[in-house]
């Protein structure tokens, strides 16, 4: 089986392994995730908080592209680039005089096909299924799944899970074999794009959620947002001059997590690349 | 020849705010058969109706046409000044120049038309209009009251004292309704059960009241004065002329977990079960959905235990037809559950509760005996957040009106919790104090002033647990929305006052409109607030909206004067608006074939068959016969009629042909 | 959309803001939910529902304030205060809006100057090479800010971890991009 793929920039550069991880994944499952042709980059935050026409345009590009390419469900993993490219749709799919305006000034192709999935989505359609059997070493610990924004906001427009307590990353971790913990931060914002310019709100934000997580005995953070893994795995150096406290919950993202789970390798996963020693 | 006057009302500004009445007065003045035209600025009015009596008696008027609002606002009004001018009634028409026509477009040319072409053709209606009597039937002098809370109760008590019948049906096993749960009440702090239960056992004991609880309304036919009920009397598993109330059967059934519904799930009752020692009746009845009899086909440790023998776990649900005059529908309301918010985690916090779990928890009857406990683990919250308007006034949720009581009540919970828990501290978290009643505000300033409430003017954003507290984060508006959290040990939701799960069902068994929350919709917001849309059902008390408990009693009141005057005529006029059969001379005798499809199309079973007979008593045809006692004016049977042979009167066939002509040709 | 504002008779910035983005700030009954929910209020000078109010005066002073205040850049759009509006209103899409429009008047807080020059770098990134080139950014962002110091020790962790291309990923259709690039700027530079 043949579905398309949209790494999106940090999976190609400080998030890789979360690539490799969905990538070890699919393979694991024989599932062959096909690259989008000379794909571009959403326009992330910068874009919508500067630029309205490059927000629609950058992500129109890559739906177009996926279109071109004849793909029909696209695997998003980043839930940045999920929002943006949701978003988008739906925006172009509401006011077809914008759609117009988006598409013709910049001669793309776009007729709105491309079915948009984020990793859950991914692995509750194409992995959960057979999963079940291939559990080998059951991922036996105490975790946190955290949601952040992206992945379940606005409801409105991704109507994905639910918006206050979701459930689906804590679905998925039990049928890997973990004790899913009832926690009280699991969409609170970790600092997102204040990362670099800001790096004291995103301790202390992060800092709320790496302290939660570790008051009620999380043993793992469990992620599927390569901007919630930089800031909670590599801020931690903020986070814990927050907090005053030296913590060291390591952050998988979901992919790795199930990987381990059904035996993949831990280098094939990219655990050796988190800032926060794996130790899980 | 005709003479007609037509009558144009300004309706203040109302219809001459977008309608040229002059113009439209001055047209109507040309048309043949009119013999008098005038506009006014409120035709209704002592002074206008005088204008339609003197053209009357003056022009010698054989059909009036007022050209003003909806007939349902001011039909009676205008046809009672007609006939007091000796015009027969059914001689006056009236054009709907308001709802119709300036309500609904902008000031203009082609509006001023539309009202031109409206009165025309009821100018041309109002010739082939025909002088009708009215319809006289008998009243059943008895009411049926929905509901056995205060409002229902208030109306049944106030209906049996002029003397008339009341049957009182309440569909839990008890009546008192939400305010036999309450603690004090506002503004007096008053003990709600010390007014309340010297009422209820009134009811009990009223001579004139029949009391059914554990019964529903199963279905309605009839009319005004002549309505015929269905009533569920679901199985209460005793027999109650046996029962003595001894309460053995309720300490020894083995089932005692179930969450007490009077309690509101925070105390724990038994499969046989009396709500709470002061019902009336007090005699239990048998819960089949938990009892483990009907669960696992044995136990009947109550059957062995009851010394008089009086359980009956094979009785069935009885259906009982009742012959009543009038209803009045007091079914209350009901409130949104903690699981209806997912910011204030879905319900799972044990610790948050509604307004009426704290009521329970306040009273000298509930499950902490009236000490402010937790639910969680029964301590003494320390810390306290009330917060109101949760569900009501958020569009989001659903639910954009105020739902009215929250504001006096969480003022009153907060200060009980302050007279109670000495030392605490209470927040409420609050958008604005809708305190519009006697003695209102100046409740919510004591609980501010003297007994050291804190309000905060904000909402909360949302509620999460952390180490054994409730951590409510919102926000205090007048400080430039700084945000506040608050560490709470236990927080009130004043959630939202919704209608009864059912209350759709019920209207439309009852044939009554209700709004878009379900709630049941009053005739006329200002002028019929307890009157229904249809003749002789009334509204009382939180099943039209939100109210507190002397709205309640007073709409109940009002009710019940409804009723009282209904029954104080021993017949009752109806409108001659039903379907007649045309008889002509003989050999013809009528039109009417005798083919009685109207028969099987009569949804109200008011179509007979009529044999008419020669002198030598020999049947020579059978024709169609409305009884005009069941006849409801629908038309259907017109509509089923092959041979045009029925008509309704007022509306003949006829007369709507001459309105679309009179609409269609130049004139 | 423009005679829906024209009906409603609002002016001003809150005019515009219905105008682009369909929010009313009418609609905004000031009961603070936004500002309770939003994990950035305590940073901002004016928490969200006190923007709605500014806007609701029609007062040019006050809208004059929002577009010159920190709270529309520190704001993440985390959607928080969206989805819990009981009055359904897109605070995060006014947010754009404004933004967007004070950068275009020259208001923008000079609080802001990093999380501006960080947005301005990422995009610059992506218009020269088609995605983004993480050590291209930082060494954009360090000249734009000055901030030279600023997780310097960062780098060589990632390095190590292999979480830094040195190299950056060009895409084949370049001047593509940079002609999206050139017809969003035209419009609104950014």
């Amino acid at each position: 089986m043949t579905l398309g793929f949209y790494p999106g920039c940090s999976l190609k550069g400080s998030s890789r392994e979360y690539a490799e991880s969905v990538l070890a994944l699919a393979k694991a499952f024989d599932i062959n995730l096909e690259e989008i042709n000379d794909w571009n980059c959403c326009g992330a935050t910068a874009a919508h908080n500067m630029n309205k026409e490059l927000s629609l345009a950058l992500p129109t590009r890559i739906l177009s592209l996926a279109e071109k390419q004849g793909l029909k469900e696209i695997v998003v993993p980043c839930a940045a680039c999920y929002s943006r490219l949701t978003v988008t749709k739906h925006e172009l799919a509401e006011d077809s005089a914008l759609c117009s305006a988006v598409t013709e000034s910049n001669g793309l192709e776009y007729t709105g096909s491309v079915s948009v999935l984020n990793v859950v989505q991914f692995l509750d359609k194409y992995i959960t299924p057979n999963l079940e059997g291939k559990v080998v070493k059951p991922f036996d610990h105490k975790v946190a799944c955290y949601y952040g924004c992206l992945l379940v906001r606005p409801h409105e427009i991704l109507k994905f899970d639910r918006e206050e307590d979701p459930q689906s990353l804590d679905t998925l971790m039990l049928k890997s074999g973990a004790t899913p913990i009832d926690w009280a931060f699991k969409t609170e914002c970790c600092g997102a794009g204040l990362s670099v310019s800001r790096t004291s709100s995103v301790g202390r934000l992060s800092g709320k959620i790496i302290g939660d997580a570790k008051d009620r005995g999380a043993e793992t953070v469990i992620v599927a947002c390569p901007m919630c893994h930089s800031n909670l795995d590599m801020r931690r150096d903020a986070i814990n001059s927050y907090l005053g406290e030296k913590i060291d919950i390591p952050v998988l993202y979901i992919t790795q997590a199930i990987g381990l789970a059904i035996g993949l390798d831990r280098k094939e996963l990219g655990l050796q690349r988190h800032f926060v020693k794996v130790t899980v | 020849m005709s003479k007609i006057g037509v009558f144009v009302c300004h309706c203040g500004e109302n219809i001459s705010a977008t309608v040229d009445c002059a113009r439209v007065a001055e047209t109507a003045g040309n048309y043949d058969g009119v013999a008098f035209s005038v506009d006014y600025k409120y035709m209704c009015s002592d002074p206008g109706q005088n204008l339609i009596k003197n053209a009357i008696k003056e022009q010698g008027l054989t059909g009036v046409v007022v050209a003003s609002c909806s007939p349902r606002m001011h039909e009676p009004t205008f046809r009672k000044a007609c006939a007091e001018a000796g015009l027969n009634p059914f001689m006056c028409e009236m054009a709907n120049l308001r709802e119709h026509c300036s309500w609904v477009h902008e000031k203009g040319e082609a509006t001023t038309e539309k009202a031109i072409d409206l009165v025309r053709i009821l100018v041309e209606k109002v010739k082939y209009n025909h002088s009708l009597n009215e319809i006289k039937v008998p009243v059943t002098k008895t009411a049926l009251v929905i509901g056995g809370g205060i409002a229902g109760i208030q109306a049944s008590l106030d209906i049996a004292n002029t003397g008339h019948k009341v049957i009182l049906i309440e569909k839990d096993p008890s009546i008192g309704g939400h305010m036999s749960q309450l603690s004090e009440t506002f503004p007096t702090l008053d003990c709600s059960q010390c007014i309340l239960t010297p009422r209820m056992v009134e009811v009990a004991q009223h001579p004139n009241i029949t009391l059914y609880t554990y019964a529903e309304l199963e279905s309605l036919e009839g009319f005004i004065g002549n309505f015929k009920a269905k009533i569920r009397r679901k199985s209460k598993s005793i027999d109650e002329k046996l029962c003595t109330g001894c309460g053995l059967c309720t300490t020894k059934c083995p089932v005692k977990k179930i969450p007490s519904e009077f309690n509101e799930g925070l105390g724990k009752r038994t499969a046989i079960y009396v709500p709470f020692p002061q019902a009336v009746p007090n005699k239990p009845v048998i819960d089949r959905a938990n009892c483990t009899y009907y669960i696992k086909g044995k136990c009947k440790v109550c059957e062995i235990v009851c010394p008089t023998g009086a359980i009956r776990f094979d009785q069935e649900d009885q259906i009982m037809e009742v012959e009543i005059g009038a209803i009045v529908i007091a079914t209350g309301f009901t409130v949104k559950q903690p699981d209806f918010f997912p910011e204030y985690g879905y319900g799972k916090f044990p610790d948050v509760i509604t307004g009426l779990q704290f009521e329970r928890l306040a009273s000298a009857s509930g499950p902490t005996l009236g000490e402010i406990r937790r639910p969680s683990d029964g301590k003494i919250p320390e810390k306290i957040v009330f917060l109101a308007c949760a569900g009501s006034r958020d569009p989001a949720k659903g639910i954009p009106y105020c739902s009215k009581i929250c504001c006096m009540y969480i003022a009153k919970h907060a200060m009980l919790y302050q007279h109670k828990v000495h030392g605490g501290k209470s927040y409420v978290f609050y958008m604005d104090i809708r305190a519009g009643g006697k003695q209102y505000e100046e409740f919510v300033r004591r609980a501010i002033e003297d007994d050291g409430v804190n309000y905060v003017r904000g909402r909360v954003s949302r509620i999460y647990e952390k180490n054994g507290k409730l951590i409510v984060a919102g926000v205090d508006t007048l400080l430039n929305a700084m945000p506040v959290e608050i560490d709470a040990d236990m927080v009130v939701l004043a959630t939202a006052g919704v209608a009864n799960e059912g209350a759709e069902e019920l209207a439309q068994k009852l044939h009554v409109s209700y709004d878009p929350y379900k709630f049941f919709a009053e005739a006329h917001p200002k002028l019929k607030p307890v009157e229904t849309n249809t003749a002789g059902i009334f509204l009382a008390g939180a099943c039209q909206a939100p109210r507190d408990i002397p709205e309640s009693v007073a709409m109940a009141s009002g009710a019940a004067v409804k009723v009282a005057a209904l029954f104080s005529k021993d017949e009752l006029t109806r409108e001659p608006i039903i379907a007649v059969v045309n008889r002509q001379a003989p050999p013809v005798y009528s039109s009417c074939v005798g083919c009685f499809l109207c028969v099987s199309a009569c949804p109200y079973q008011a179509i007979e068959k009529e044999e008419i007979k020669n002198r030598n008593g020999e049947v020579i045809k059978s024709i169609a016969k409305v009884n005009p006692g069941l006849c409801q004016g629908c038309g259907t049977c017109v509509a089923f009629c092959r041979t045009k042979s029925i008509d309704i009167q007022g509306y003949t066939n006829e007369q709507m042909y001459t309105e679309v002509m009179a609409l269609l040709n130049e004139y | 959309m423009s005679s829906d504002a024209h009906h409603s008779g609002i002016s001003g910035l809150g005019g515009e803001v219905l105008e682009h983005t369909e929010v009313k700030v009418s609609h905004c009954y000031q009961c603070g939910k936004c500002s309770a929910g939003c994990p950035l209020s305590e940073e901002m000078d004016y928490p969200p529902s006190v923007i709605m109010r500014m806007l609701q005066t029609g007062n040019p002073a006050l809208e004059d304030k929002v577009l010159r205040s920190f709270s529309i850049w520190v704001c993440l759009t985390c959607e928080m205060c969206f989805a819990r509006c009981p009055m359904s209103i897109d605070i995060p899409k006014m947010m754009d809006f404004l933004r967007e429009k004070s950068l275009k008047e020259k208001k923008a807080n000079p609080r802001a100057k990093e999380i501006i020059a960080f947005h301005k770098s990422f995009l610059d990134s992506i218009n020269y090479t088609g995605r983004l080139y993480e050590i291209g950014l930082f060494v954009d962002y360090k000249t734009r800010t000055l901030k030279i110091m600023d997780d310097l020790a960062l780098a060589p962790k990632m390095l190590r971890r292999g979480k830094l291309n040195i190299i950056p990923e060009l895409i084949k259709d370049r001047s593509g991009i940079a002609e999206i690039f050139r017809k969003a700027n035209k419009k609104n530079k950014y």
